[in-house]
């Protein structure tokens, strides 16, 4: 069953995807196909089963608070479509 | 590809054979890497993203240096090539995405690092389908690998690159990453080895992430051996990585050349059914056959929760790839559209143009997927059906050491022919997804050719961390059988 327009221009805002109208077309029905795949998955009863987040079931470490990175900004900004005064630039957000 | 006799690096050199010959001096690095990035040069595979000879260059003489010093080491002065998803500083690193067309990183990544000291000579960068979601490499922004068997056929993918470029001879060894099968498909498709390790055997710093919870770098080589000795070098814990496992070092050789005697093998009913088409079948029947020669015994196991791998799959991976991906925004790095009169029109645009198909169908479905109101039903749900599949493992690695079954339903497809149907392609991933999600160690052998003559791999999974053991078992077939051996015309 294909999704529906509207809720993928929803999902297509949210993941931050323009769509043209034909991609908007295509993408219900795909989207509509992997949907359906995920229906098996559903049907099973899953009552008392803890979810895996993680391969093996490892909490993360914690280190020492000390800093370890030196500062590299020159270089991460190097490849930055638009930078100024050590700033990235984007489009104006306030009016 | 046929090099002449007096080429300085025999076609498909196993990593022994160029390590005898750089120590005795019969070869130097500087002409090993000359003569890989002839063959890259002269390929018709579309297997390499970007090469920078001088750099290759460099490495090599420092290699050669470090060996006219007398220092010694496996990987000394041998060529490798990284799957395009390993950051590193020089060349280019694209994920095979336009997204990253030009990008070049400040850093190396782990792996990159760990071979560079290990004097390991880098040929360049191989393309993969776009950050590594696919498993046809036809989802390149670089076009598509072709099959070295067959030009029609797909290398597979996503690490179809690095498959191609071990199979057709233009490196002996290379790097690739496996999340739901990544690593063992395309070697399975291109009849080559491939090795997938334990989750957080290997250190994650500086690959582009896909899948977090799943995401692991393996090794493409000619025989079981070499993925052993690469293994070697590149495992160990790394704090960069907030899930690497605290383990030493391991010498993953060590267990090589002990008999598979009395060794338990379990072949899992659910990998043999109704999907699984019949040239594969008899291919990997016939290497169990061997492996049952050897003295292996072989075991009936079931893994109930097998089908179900790739919905619970095909949930997780996208969520967690639309949260990775999330990143790539035309703020800080990469692409940037032009198209805009205001900051939300920058983002979506510029993630429209960056991003490929596939690409953008993943984010989707894992945006969906996390959407308010769905997560339970999908998200938690898959993550409780992975606990079952991992159960389902637990289960049957207390009767047996080792599951053999095969890696893919069929062989390798025609180019182009099911690129407008992606469940078809997520439903060919059925036997490698159970281990990815298990987090389990497995691998790709080749075991013989099935229509077309196109080539069949036999997959074997490990326990956690029992990587030794499951290299054991395929270099005891591979003493057994001449598949690995067979070369492209």
């Amino acid at each position: 069953m294909p999704l529906s327009r509207d809720e993928v221009e929803r999902i297509a805002t949210l993941a931050r995807i323009a769509l043209t109208d034909e991609e908007l077309e295509r993408t219900a029905a795909q989207l509509g196909q992997v949907l359906a795949l995920f229906e098996r998955l559903r049907a099973v009863d899953t009552t008392g089963v803890e979810p895996m987040t993680h391969p093996h079931d490892q909490t993360l470490r914690l280190r020492d608070d000390v800093a370890d990175e030196t500062n590299r900004r020159e270089a991460g900004q190097a490849m930055a479509p638009a930078v100024e005064r050590g700033l990235y630039l984007v489009p104006k957000v306030i009016e | 590809m046929s090099a002449p006799a007096t080429s300085a690096l025999p076609a498909h050199a196993s990593l022994r054979e160029l390590r005898t010959r750089l120590d005795e001096r019969q070869v130097s690095a500087v002409e090993l890497a000359e003569e890989c990035l002839r063959r890259v040069a002269a390929s018709d595979l579309n297997a390499f993203i970007d090469v920078q000879a001088e750099r290759t260059l460099a490495q090599a003489r420092e290699a050669d240096a470090r060996l006219a010093r007398g220092e010694r080491g496996p990987l000394l002065g041998v060529p490798v090539a990284h799957k395009d998803v390993f950051v590193t500083r020089g060349w280019r690193t694209t994920a095979a995405s336009k997204m990253l067309e030009r990008y070049v990183s400040p850093f190396d990544a782990a792996v990159v690092e760990r071979l560079a000291e290990a004097g390991a000579v880098c040929i360049g960068k191989t393309n993969c389908d776009e950050f590594a979601m696919g498993g046809s490499n036809e989802h390149s922004f670089f076009g598509p690998v072709r099959n070295p068997w067959d030009r029609s056929a797909i290398a597979g993918g996503s690490s179809g690159g690095s498959a191609a470029a071990v199979a057709a001879g233009l490196v002996p060894v290379a790097t690739g990453t496996d999340t739901g099968g990544s690593v063992r498909q395309p070697a399975a498709f291109c009849g080559v080895t491939g090795l997938k390790p334990t989750y957080g055997r290997v250190s994650r710093h500086g690959i582009i992430a896909y899948a977090s919870s799943l995401d692991q770098a393996g090794v493409i080589g000619t025989t079981a051996e070499d993925c052993a000795l690469v293994l070697s070098a590149i495992a160990g814990f790394d704090a960069r990585d907030s899930t690497s496992v605290e383990r030493p070092g391991e010498d993953f050789t060590r267990e090589l050349d002990r008999p598979i005697d009395g060794l338990r093998i379990g072949v899992p009913a659910e990998f043999f059914g109704d999907g699984l088409a019949e040239d594969v079948r008899a291919a990997v029947r016939a290497a169990l056959e061997t492996l049952r020669e050897r003295g292996a015994q072989l075991v009936d196991v079931s893994l109930p929760k097998t089908e179900l791998a790739i919905p619970a799959y095909y949930v997780l991976a996208p969520a967690e790839a639309s949260s990775n991906l999330a990143r790539f925004d035309g703020v800080r790095y990469g692409h940037r559209s032009e198209r805009h009169t205001d900051l939300r029109e920058m983002y979506c645009n510029t993630r429209a143009e960056g991003f490929g198909d596939e690409v953008k169908r993943r984010v989707l479905v894992g945006t969906y997927v996390l959407s308010h109101g769905y997560y339970d039903a999908y998200y938690l749900q898959a993550q409780k059906l992975r606990r079952l599949i991992a159960d389902d493992f637990r289960r049957v690695f207390d009767a047996v050491d080792v599951v053999a079954g095969p890696v893919a339903p069929c062989v390798a497809w025609d180019l182009g022919s099911r690129v407008d149907d992606p469940v078809r392609n997520y439903l060919a991933d059925v036997y490698t997804l159970p281990a990815s999600l298990a987090g389990l160690p497995a691998m790709s052998v080749p075991a013989g050719f099935g229509e077309c003559e196109r080539p069949v791999g036999l997959q074997l999974v490990g326990r956690a961390f029992d990587e030794a053991r499951l290299l054991r078992v395929a270099h005891a077939f591979q003493q057994a059988s001449a598949w690995h051996l067979q070369r492209p015309a």
